[in-house]
């Protein structure tokens, strides 16, 4: 047991590390998270970046812009309580006023302007426009809501047990993939319309109006499908992963695996096809709004006024390339955004 | 054809079947489930002629009857009965006329954005990154974004009510000019943007360079290589695009006042005319899933190589 050890090992190098070789070790750099570096590339990326900014501009003057207007989207002007009904205020141009305004205005009063005029109610226009875009953008956010949840829970279902759950789940998201979507949605809608509107009544669903209820339940029967299919193909790949088999070796649920381990590792698929089916729902409401079957009214939306304008086209061709010019300024700017969204948070997805 | 293509084919046919007869269930049974039945918006009727009106209809039948007659007189002899609200004319007939002026007005929309996009396409890929690639690209990316109803309404107030240079009502021939273009912008537009990227993608394999060095000369290469398998993805679009040209037709034909199928559609949802929103929804959806499934194919025999599932 006297032998002596004879390699030749530097032994200084076993020794603790001080605090001045510690120091050196450290990252210079505070460790970015997946999050970060995603926004950090998209901050980078300027079409994005301004269509960002567009976004969040049009979404902020479409919440604080009514509150402070001093006319109301359904107000018509000319009617008021007692009096009779003053036709001057009707289909007024810009910046013009009506009958009893320009009295006022004689009598030195001041007097708010109506700046795209009024329409063939003697409705102020630029708040109808405004309403109109608050009301596209919050059912495109709602109807993408809708249609992230239930694909999602149908699609993870589907990856996470496959077999014959799989398979039942996949052959029918086939065949509704295959259906026409559009002419589904109109022939739903059409019916809808007339079914739940005795089934709402008094109810605080009753409100918002069936048409947009409607348009939810036809998106929530319809368009999770690609969603799921999405989803569980990224499921598929990962549940192959090593930490699911640990944890599985642990005693994990299967619900518990899907909201733990498998769903934050798709979460950036997620956000990014989310953000491209907001465009696609404002898209399919106001296609609907201009057919007839989308908001009630006096409840306007981008759709309904482009619709509401076809009337008067050859008198008012602005009533009608506002909204257009709204509606195609949202969906670009979101389709630009959910572009830059996805070059920076999922470049394998490059198209 | 090798069987694991057959089987594909005869997989994907199926499908199409089973899609087919899921629309004519759906629609059928959505349209029953309304309250009332199709005659609740007619005025004020008698009890008995109520009741004669739906015996004359079949209406007073149980329901999985109905369907079962409904499902035989379809499938068998292309029959929808006859149409609520236009006395006396069979729904197979107001969609025949209407077809007629629509696959006109559909086809030569498809030919346009094909021929356009496709040379659009390529001439953006030959040019990278100049300026009118830079050009064609903004201007598509501004296409695609639009609704085609916003499309054809700004086309109708520039050219029928700004310059009056075009006919704005659809009846007549020369009034189908606005609306050709209208339905034709956005597939234009999508196969420009498809044709490029997939040009470029082509442009950087390898068979070019080899061709280049062997000294094929540029045009050879550009359209005996380059174009023909850069094409290859354009064809699955013709579905799809197919589908786009029919829900665009039912506002375009509203917006032209286009005496097309489109419009006979939206006219019979809002007349409640039930057989024939039926029979619409039925004859257009085996149109795009017909067209759908011949594009599947067509990719599938064009390229073996791709596996699908």
């Amino acid at each position: 047991m006297d032998k002596k050890f004879t390699m030749h090992l530097d032994v200084d190098a076993f020794l603790p590390a001080t605090d001045e070789e510690k120091a050196y070790m450290v990252q210079m750099r505070p460790s970015s998270t997946f999050f970060k570096d995603g926004i950090k590339r998209l901050l980078k990326n300027k079409v994005a970046t301004v269509s960002l900014i567009i976004i969040v501009i049009i979404t902020l003057s479409s919440l604080i812009i009514p509150t402070v207007w001093p006319y109301e989207f359904d107000d018509m002007l000319g009617v008021r309580p007692g009096e009779p009904v003053d036709a001057s205020f009707n289909n007024l141009s810009p910046f013009e006023y009506g009958k009893t305004e320009l009295a006022r205005i004689e009598a030195g009063e001041k007097v708010f302007p109506h700046i795209f005029g009024t329409d063939s109610s003697g409705r102020d226009y630029f708040i109808r426009v405004v309403k109109g875009t608050r009301i596209s953008l919050a059912v495109g956010f709602f109807a993408s809501i809708i249609v992230l949840i239930i694909g999602m829970t149908i699609g993870s279902i589907a990856g996470y047990f496959g077999g014959k759950v799989d398979l039942i789940i996949m052959r029918i998201v086939d065949i509704i993939y295959s259906l026409p979507d559009m002419l589904m949605v109109i022939l739903l809608a059409s019916v809808l319309k007339q079914t739940l509107a005795p089934a709402l009544e008094g109810t605080a669903l009753a409100s918002i109006g069936t048409n947009i209820i409607s348009l939810f339940i036809v998106f929530g029967l319809l368009y999770w499908v690609s969603m799921s299919r999405l989803i569980r193909g990224q499921i598929l790949s990962l549940r192959e992963q090593e930490y699911v088999l640990a944890s599985q070796a642990a005693g994990a649920k299967g619900s518990w695996i899907i909201r733990k381990h498998l769903l934050p590792n798709c979460i950036s698929v997620v956000i990014i096809s989310t953000a491209l089916q907001i465009p696609n729902a404002i898209f399919t409401e106001s296609f609907l709004s201009f057919l007839g079957l989308g908001v009630n009214a006096p409840m306007p939306s981008l759709g309904s006024l482009a619709s509401d304008a076809l009337n008067g086209l050859s008198s008012y061709p602005y009533r009608m390339v506002i909204p257009a010019l709204v509606i195609s300024l949202i969906v670009l700017s979101l389709n630009l955004f959910g572009d830059g969204l996805r070059d920076a948070f999922d470049p394998k997805l490059r198209t | 054809m090798n069987s694991k293509t057959m089987y594909y084919i005869l997989k994907r046919i199926g499908l199409a079947i089973l899609t087919v007869w899921v629309v004519i269930t759906v629609t059928f049974f959505v349209m029953h489930a309304v309250p009332g039945g199709p005659f609740m918006s007619e005025k004020a009727i008698s009890a008995s002629a109520q009741a004669a009106l739906e015996a004359k209809y079949g209406l007073d039948k149980p329901l999985l009857e109905q369907y079962g007659t409904y499902l035989k007189d379809v499938v068998t002899k292309f029959d929808f009965g006859p149409s609520l609200k236009q006395r006396g004319q069979m729904v197979i007939d107001i969609i025949g006329d209407g077809m007629k002026t629509s696959a006109k007005l559909g086809v030569i929309a498809a030919a346009i954005a094909g021929v356009v996009g496709i040379v659009l396409g390529a001439w953006a890929a030959l040019r990278r990154n100049k300026l009118i690639d830079k050009i064609i690209m903004v201007v598509t990316t501004a296409f695609v974004s639009m609704p085609s109803f916003i499309m054809g309404s700004l086309l109708l107030v520039l050219f029928s009510v700004v310059w009056m240079i075009l006919p704005a009502n659809g009846a007549d021939s020369g009034g189908l000019i606005l609306p050709i273009i209208t339905l034709s912008l956005y597939p234009m537009a999508y196969i420009t943007r498809l044709t490029r990227s997939s040009m470029l993608d082509v442009l950087g394999q390898d068979y070019i360079r080899t061709a280049k060095a062997k000294g094929v000369s540029g045009g050879k290469i550009i359209f005996g290589h380059a174009l023909k398998n850069s094409l290859i993805p354009v064809i699955t679009y013709f579905g799809p695009m197919l589908a786009y040209i029919v829900t665009g037709s039912l506002v375009v034909e509203q917006i032209f006042a286009v005496p097309g199928i489109g419009r006979a559609f939206v006219r019979s949802i809002i007349n409640r005319d039930y057989p024939m929103v039926m029979g619409t929804t039925i004859v257009l959806a085996v149109l795009i899933v017909v067209m759908n499934l011949i594009s599947d194919i067509l990719y599938k025999v064009v390229d073996p190589r791709i596996n699908f599932e």
